[in-house]
């Protein structure tokens, strides 16, 4: 992590990656095509599904784009942290698939493209007759060979594979691709074309299985290997995550049952934290930004005070002058809180909704009177609402003896438009 | 619609039968010892499949379910015996992962507190759920505005599920504050049954919006 400094107003991004189009795993109906095509165009699924069905209309436009499409398109796994791809490997989640609703909304919108196609056909206005039938095995077939691939090759990281159904689905596929090639083949000239083919197709096969076969052997044991490699640390992984995962238990125990030792139940709580983070990516990367920045001054203070303080982040934006303001008056007031409420926990909730910042610090500490408090007493005038008003927010803080104290400190986003630019 | 809440009455809670769902003995010991006395706890699992053994022969009112557990995590043990009128789930984790919180959420759960929540308050929040109410814990109610940010304009209609009401966006954002119930009435002058009729209305949005972003919103949260 480098930490050049940025010009202000400008995106922290660097180098620029052009957006590609994937066909999303936890989303695909049959390939995935449609629902991927929407994610990248920012439409919703249905247009895309809907689109598709009228192509196919014209020609059966559609069905070819979708399978053009679904061996062009990577397969993509959603990107986790390591704990959650373990949890799924080690099948503690259960994988979510599209929902019922848009099952049943797709069947109806292929229902219905079929009900045109056949009154299309029954007008005379489709595909010649003799050529639909093998068409539509082949379509079925392939459909059903490479959804088979993808799950091949989605196994890789979800180590399930019922090989029986598995075998059953690409035999069936194979097999209507066959039956489809062998229709067109004997159509014209009868079984005799297919004998031809077959020995041609044969002595060409043999003839360059001798050439490249040596080298193809190669790349398999490679690839068997590699495989095997894979598999082992995938599986130091999930020992890892396990372990991480047993200690994260114990310390919300050690947590719970500490209350009279504060010391104790601040280290538990860090440790907490810090695995928390590398196994589910809660807190994001370190960045500079406002979350990051609440989190890192919250853990500060925990340590330091030895309170635990509940955080709560709604949103994110990047760091910039008044921001890091904002970020030193809460760290002023959790400071306080926990300093002079005499409570064991301090609430924070940070928002940033794309026009403002907001952030509260609350406890059930004794509170105070803020009438009653002396005009050069620094902590609440000078470092919190003297601070927040030079940067263009307010500060208020809302207390009463023996019910608490709220800190609500606001700040307007001060360039909404530039992030965009 | 009929709310759940309406015919709400205080539970005893020595009356409530509870099962604890968790693959870590030694966690559910703890718990065990924590509601014994207080509560009638009245099995435990230690997977999905025992799990559903356990709810369908006990038919507890409560089931503290884990998120994650071998044979599919929690949200497989609510689509196996979620269906059960007669039983509550109140989900229970050390993950939280936004996206796992709010599937099991919208698997059916009726609520989701972490697991250093403190004896009573997990008391409380068990009679909660059983009488028919949602339990939102501060950090679930983070993830439900992340989870319907980005509309900012907010529902006209009460009946709009991909959209918060202004007064739930409110109470949502109390409740991350760290208020209580009680709290968060007597902040926004109104009554706990009107809270905790809110706060059942926003669960419903959570279990049955359709919100693309609901279901993604997780994997891409990105800086505005």
């Amino acid at each position: 992590m480098t930490s050049t400094p940025q010009a202000p107003g400008r995106p922290a991004s660097t180098t620029y990656t052009p957006r590609r189009a994937v066909r999303p795993v936890e989303s695909r109906i049959v390939g995935g095509v449609a629902a991927g095509l929407a994610e990248h165009l920012g439409l919703p699924p249905v247009w895309v599904r809907v689109a598709l069905v009228v192509a196919t209309w014209f020609n059966g436009v559609g069905v070819l784009v979708y399978l053009v499409l679904w061996r062009l398109l990577p397969l993509a796994e959603p990107a986790s942290s390591p704990g959650l791809e373990s949890a799924t490997r080690r099948g503690l989640r259960s994988r979510s698939g599209p929902g019922r609703r848009e099952i049943v909304q797709t069947v109806a919108v292929a229902a219905l493209g079929v009900g045109v196609l056949v009154l299309m056909q029954v007008l005379g206005r489709g595909v010649n007759d003799s050529l639909l039938l093998p068409a539509l095995l082949a379509i079925v077939g392939i459909a059903l060979v490479w959804r088979q691939l993808d799950d091949a090759a989605l196994s890789r990281f979800i180590r399930q594979t019922d090989g029986w159904a598995f075998a059953v689905r690409v035999a069936a596929g194979v097999a209507m691709l066959a039956a489809a090639m062998l229709y067109v083949v004997t159509r014209e000239r009868g079984w005799n074309a297919l004998v031809d083919l077959l020995s041609a197709t044969v002595i060409a096969l043999v003839g360059l299985a001798l050439l490249i076969g040596p080298w193809i052997t190669r790349l398999l044991s490679d690839l068997t290997a590699e495989r095997r490699e894979r598999i082992r640390s995938q599986e130091r992984a999930d020992v890892a995550a396990h372990l991480h995962d047993s200690v994260l238990q114990t310390l919300a125990l050690l947590q719970k049952n500490a209350g009279d030792q504060a010391t104790v139940a601040t280290l538990a709580r860090r440790q907490e934290r810090e695995l928390r983070a590398w196994l589910y990516g809660d807190e994001q990367a370190e960045g500079d930004s406002f979350a990051a920045a609440l989190r890192s001054v919250v853990t500060e203070v925990e340590d330091l005070h030895q309170v635990p303080v509940e955080l709560i982040v709604v949103g994110d934006a990047p760091l910039d002058a008044d921001v890091s303001a904002l970020v030193r008056a809460t760290r002023e007031a959790v400071v306080n809180a926990a300093k002079h409420s005499g409570v064991d926990r301090v609430d924070v909730y940070g928002e940033c909704d794309g026009r403002r910042f907001e952030v509260f610090v609350r406890d059930r500490g004794v509170g105070f009177d803020p009438a009653a408090v002396a005009e050069d007493r620094m902590g609440v005038r000078g470092s919190i609402v003297g601070r927040v008003e030079r940067h263009g927010g307010t500060a208020e803080v809302r207390s009463a003896l023996g019910e608490g104290t709220e800190v609500v400190l606001r700040m307007p986003v001060r360039h909404p438009d530039e992030e965009n630019a | 619609m009929t709310e759940p809440s309406s015919d709400r009455t205080e539970i005893d809670p020595g009356t409530l039968r509870v099962a604890i769902v968790d693959d870590h003995a030694m966690f559910r010991t703890g718990v065990r010892t924590e509601l014994s006395g207080v509560v009638d706890v009245v099995g435990e699992a230690e997977d999905v499949d025992t799990a559903v053994a356990l709810v369908e022969a006990t038919r507890p009112d409560v089931v503290l379910l884990d998120v994650h557990m071998p044979g599919g995590g929690g949200a497989e043990v609510l689509r196996r015996v979620g269906h059960l009128s007669s039983t509550t789930f109140l989900a229970l984790s050390v993950s939280d992962a936004a996206e796992d919180v709010i599937g099991i959420i919208r698997a059916g759960a009726r609520g989701y507190v972490t697991k250093n929540i403190s004896g009573p308050e997990l008391v409380d929040a068990l009679t909660r759920v059983a009488g028919g109410d949602a339990v939102f814990s501060p950090r679930l109610a983070g993830f439900v505005l992340d989870a319907f940010a980005g509309t900012i304009e907010v529902a006209q209609v009460d009946e709009d599920l991909d959209r918060l009401t202004e007064r739930e966006r409110e109470v949502m954002r109390l409740i991350a504050r760290g208020y209580a119930y009680k709290e968060v009435a007597k902040e926004l002058f109104i009554s706990i049954k009107t809270v905790e009729t809110h706060v059942s209305s926003v669960l419903r949005k959570l279990q049955l919006s359709s919100r693309h972003e609901l279901t993604k919103w997780a994997s891409d949260r990105r800086l505005i």
